[in-house]
């Protein structure tokens, strides 16, 4: 099974939209090591001139998780997901996510790349608001390792 | 909390250090919270049967942490504007000893509005993340 070429480009449905908890931030920042007030109080964040408690930076990989099962899915994806290695990581913000947000995550595939029986797949999930306002975007890219 | 003040940084400045001390717990939990459950970073059978040596920290657990020493810097997760990492080598996670993970933060560009500050994530003597920057806005 190899990575199909004519990934390149596609965009699928946007995913369910994303209710961001205030405990789901609480947790996440927990497991992150994120010690700042204004990721676990709310009235912390509050002062500081935030709507609630903010979400740390890597945050928004939770709801790149569901766009990332909706290409490992596609049937014609030929993405073996045993053989997938994560190669980077970005976020870019407008502007940043708290609890509270509802947030809806479209899937693009930007690149396909293939380097002998590899291939570097590389995908954008754009998260947007209630409102259709950018929050952030998050782009991966899956390095698939070639077979026997 | 009060930002640092643009002027008074210049490239070239460490402005945060912090060791992380991983154990498997860490692993469970960033699994939980993260819903990341691949194996390998919970089983050793697993992890040693697809040839890796040993279980390993998520990629995107120290992606997670190493950010925090500037967000400490900055005083508001909400600067973090931008963060970008590649993930270039596995941290392996000890059942009895865990693992030590060290951040050193420097400034590595300056704008107007946004410092960018670069991280060098080390484990067992080699850096574990490359092009790991994160801009911050300021001012």
């Amino acid at each position: 099974m190899s990575v199909n070429p004519e990934l390149q480009g596609r965009v699928f449905a946007p995913a369910p939209p994303y209710l961001v908890g205030r405990e789901k931030v609480r947790e996440f920042a927990r497991a992150v090591f994120a010690d700042s007030p204004i990721n676990l109080d709310p009235d912390a964040a509050r002062a500081a001139g935030h709507a609630d408690v903010v979400a740390p930076p890597t945050f928004p990989v939770v709801i790149q998780e569901h766009t990332l099962a909706q290409l490992l899915g596609e049937p014609d994806a030929g993405i073996d997901f045993t053989r997938v290695v994560h190669g980077d990581q970005r976020f870019s913000y407008s502007r940043p996510i708290v609890a509270g947000d509802e947030l809806t995550a479209t899937l693009t595939v930007t690149s396909v790349k293939t380097l002998g029986p590899h291939a570097m797949v590389t995908a954008s999930s754009e998260m947007l608001d209630a409102s259709g306002a950018h929050v952030v975007t998050a782009i991966s890219t899956l390095v698939v390792r070639g077979g026997e | 909390m009060s930002a640092p003040r643009l002027d008074s940084l210049s490239v070239g400045d460490v402005v945060a250090e912090r060791e992380f001390a991983l154990t498997r717990d860490s692993l469970v939990r960033y699994a939980g919270a993260s819903g990341d459950f691949n194996p390998i970073h919970y089983r050793d059978d697993v992890a040693l049967s697809v040839g890796l040596p040993g279980v390993l920290a998520h990629g995107m657990l120290t992606m997670g942490f190493a950010v925090q020493p500037i967000v400490e810097w900055a005083g508001d997760p909400a600067r973090i504007v931008d963060y970008q990492v590649k993930f270039t080598r596995p941290v392996v996670v000890d059942p009895e000893t865990g693992a030590a993970v060290t951040v050193t933060a420097k400034v590595g560009a300056l704008t107007d509005t946004t410092a960018r500050v670069d991280l060098t994530v080390t484990f067992d003597g080699a850096t574990v993340l490359g092009k790991a920057q994160a801009v911050v806005k300021l001012g």
